[in-house]
């Protein structure tokens, strides 16, 4: 195994590359992207839902060139789903095909037992599923734990071997070590706390509303067609109900879903009216719906 | 600088954060990849490998701050501008720091307002450590807390002015054309800057407080608790916004929990009929017991709070905890007394907002009988007459409150009926168990009728309650 890598010469680096992916990323993010790299460590990015936590892993991949291998977090999630299973079928022909060819070629010696175990549980028939095939995978790849707050507590516990010494235990094979240190990114809504042992072995990174300049900035490179003036008002519109009281504050892709419509609208600037006829782009509920037209568009 | 960050570490597990011994290695090992010259990369370093928790981040800012204190802001950064540099000049003259705060102030004022209409970060951090020299009256030994200076400071500024004057400049500069819309963008803009501004004093009171006493001793004075251990009784406002703030994630989890261990519970009773059948192919011998599938009834419950003013704060956060995950409930009925009773679970159905509802019961419940001072008494009397009978075999009861009684009758009986009657019958007592039975309370004459009573002062404890209710 390669010591921990040194894709990036420094966070700045990051930041930059990420940038040209697409990705605009605030020094914190970037700063933790690098560490992960360096320690050679998993990252754990936790923050409210669509401020883009898992496009940081997508984005990240297409950086480095890396095929992103992709674990989705679902309750009920078990051991042949996340890392690896007996492809039991094709055990079961191997067998099969075994016996057809002694009666065929009757006199030749019936194949020990031992053989047959030794054949049917080699490499051929073993299924990799995600976090294998990213610990077996030649090429450079990222690993993405997709929200990990979904398994339960005990499950928790099939991601620890793979988190802190990228290898996995099987037990008719033996351990596979990874050739190199892949980047991992864990995502979670903090829907329930996760484990100590779980937190321990990755680093911290909370992804937070952008700030309204970053916002602005996230609203010109993926909106075609907003001007300036347009997107920082959409930006400071955002902040404004972002400080209110909400059940969902507004997220970052439902702020380019409201942006995308002011420009599909004609809009050229943002007035009461226009909040208030689009508000629903943002707001989900019709409380916070209400609330923020009541407090947005009302004499003060 | 192992020993400032061993220090570091070591205030920060004193104030509750679970540091482990790798986290420590860890944080090492990344300081060695960054340049440490970068203060925000250096905090951005030690915050991802120590602290593994949002909620537990502005404990770890504090401390940050008082460990890692700014360097002295430049004051450089205000030369070649005129006003500034004579404000400078004035408070070196003057020497000793506030002394005099009386016509620099204004002076002061006027270019922090300045500052704050441009948003210049540099100039702003320049100005806040030059207002903190002339206004704060900070002398080295002088035993203040930092709250006291940065009161001092602020009030010689008049933020508060300087945000209406920056709205109103708003308006004109626009000619009077500003909607309704764009004033509220643009006040909420200047709001945020004169956080900042606030922010940046506070950092400065800080770093000198660390440069005169000590960074050791600065953080023992500053340590807080955690959201989830704050003392609700004497939560102060800001304690009170922060503890909402937990609470929501909190319920949310509480929930999910739950719901996710009513789901799993494994086996039922032992099915004795079923049982029995099976064995006759054992002959007679019961090898293989059968169990019933498992009904996990979800409890009732019926809140009965004391919301008199001492434990106000405590009853609020119950009421709005156990709203919260009422899913997880086969109803909630809540009911809170002074010295009178009302029912109040007409303000929950259909709420949306839980935080409103509780508002309404605050404002609306009719609960004063006499001179609304508590009187358990009473109030558990009135219950019991006109609720008494509701109370079924499947409802928990949760009484809230202190026991303070003021010497009324303490009426104890009733809860002994209401438990012959109901499953359950806990007392949550938000006073600490030292306090219990002194003065006026008489906790331990409803104790003694309850299935428990359990001191509950903290998100945390009432957490834990409600968990192994569910």
């Amino acid at each position: 195994m390669t010591p921990a890598g040194e894709r990036f010469a420094s966070a700045e680096e990051v930041q930059e590359r990420l940038g040209a992916a697409g990705y605009l990323a605030d020094p914190g993010i970037a700063g933790v992207v690098f560490l992960g790299d360096r320690l050679g460590k998993p990252v754990l990015v936790e923050g409210p839902a669509g401020t883009g936590k898992t496009q940081l892993a997508k984005s990240v991949a297409e950086m480095t060139g890396a095929r992103l291998i992709r674990l989705q977090c679902y309750e009920g999630l078990d051991e042949a789903k996340a890392l690896y299973e007996w492809n039991y079928r094709k055990q079961l022909l191997r067998i099969q095909a075994a016996r057809v060819a002694e009666e065929a070629g009757a006199g030749a010696a019936a194949p020990a037992w031992s053989d047959i175990e030794e054949d049917i549980f080699s490499e051929e028939f073993l299924l990799t599923r995600p976090l294998l095939e990213a610990i077996r995978a030649e090429d450079p790849v990222v690993l993405l734990i997709d929200e990990v707050d979904r398994v339960e507590m005990e499950t928790e516990a099939l991601l620890l071997e793979v988190l802190s010494d990228y290898q996995v235990s099987i037990p008719e094979l033996g351990t596979v070590t990874a050739t190199q240190v892949p980047l991992v990114f864990l995502t979670s809504n903090n829907t329930r706390e996760l484990s100590e042992a779980l937190k321990r072995r990755c680093l911290y990174l909370h992804v937070d509303y952008p700030d309204p300049e970053r916002e602005q900035q996230i609203v010109l490179a993926k909106v075609p067609g907003i001007s300036e003036h347009l997107a920082a008002q959409v930006a400071a519109v955002v902040r404004s109900i972002r400080r209110l009281e909400l059940k969902k504050p507004p997220s970052v892709s439902e702020t380019l879903d409201w942006a995308r419509t002011l420009v599909l609208l004609g809009a050229t600037t943002v007035d009461a009216d226009r909040v208030r006829d689009t508000l629903h782009l943002l707001l989900k509920y019709q409380t916070d719906i209400a609330k923020a037209a009541r407090e947005l568009t009302v004499e003060a | 600088m192992l020993e400032v960050l061993a220090g570091f570490i070591r205030e920060l597990r004193a104030s509750g954060l679970p540091v482990s011994l790798t986290e420590d290695l860890d944080a090492m090992e990344a300081l060695r990849h960054l340049p440490l010259t970068d203060r925000s990369a250096f905090k951005a370093a030690l915050a991802a490998t120590l602290v593994k928790s949002h909620s537990h981040r502005t404990v770890f800012d504090t401390v940050f701050d008082v460990y890692f204190a700014l360097p002295p802001a430049g004051v450089a950064g205000l030369e070649g501008d005129r006003g500034a540099s004579e404000l400078v000049e004035a408070a070196a003259q003057s020497g000793r720091a506030g002394e005099r705060d009386g016509p620099d102030a204004g002076d002061l004022a006027a270019q922090v307002e300045d500052a704050l209409r441009e948003g210049d970060d540099e100039r702003l951090r320049a100005l806040a450590a030059l207002a903190v020299m002339l206004a704060s009256g900070m002398t080295p030994g002088r035993p203040m807390g930092s709250s006291y200076y940065l009161y001092r400071t602020l009030r010689s500024l008049d933020l508060e002015g300087a945000l209406e004057r920056l709205v109103a400049g708003a308006r004109t500069a626009a000619r009077g054309e500003l909607s309704p819309l764009e004033e509220r963008l643009a006040r909420d803009r200047f709001e945020e800057r004169v956080a900042g501004f606030r922010a940046a004093v506070e950092a400065e009171i800080c770093r000198r407080l660390v440069a005169d006493r000590g960074a050791e001793a600065l953080a023992r004075t500053l340590r807080r608790p955690l959201p989830e251990d704050l003392d609700v009784m004497h939560a102060t406002r800001e304690d009170l916004v922060a503890l909402r703030q937990a609470l929501q994630p909190l319920a949310r989890k509480l929930a999910v929990r739950l719901a996710h261990r009513r789901r799993h519970r494994r086996r039922g009773h032992l099915d004795f009929r079923r049982t029995v059948r099976q064995s006759m192919s054992y002959g007679g011998v019961p090898a293989d017991p059968r169990f019933r599938r498992p009904h996990p009834a979800k409890p009732e419950i019926f809140v009965i709070a004391d919301i008199s003013g001492s434990v106000a704060a405590f009853a609020r956060f119950t009421l709005h905890f156990v709203h919260a995950i009422s899913t997880q409930f086969s109803r909630v009925r809540s009911f809170v007394f002074i010295d009178g009773v009302d029912e109040v679970t007409r303000f929950f159905d259909g709420a949306e907002d839980i935080s409103e509802a509780v508002q309404r019961v605050n404002a609306e419940a009719d609960v004063v009988w006499v001179d609304g001072h508590s009187d358990y008494g009473h109030a558990f009397g009135a219950f019991w007459e006109r609720w008494g009978e509701e109370i079924g075999s499947r409802t928990t009861v949760i009484l809230l409150g202190d026991a303070r009684n003021n010497y009324h009758a303490a009426e104890a009986w009733v809860v002994a009926a209401m438990r012959r009657r109901a499953r359950h019958v806990y007392w949550l007592n938000p006073e600490p168990r030292s306090y219990w039975d002194t003065g006026d309370s008489i906790v331990s004459q409803y104790a003694v009728h309850c299935d428990g009573v359990f001191e509950c002062r903290s998100l945390r404890q009432l957490a834990r309650f409600v968990e192994d209710l569910g």
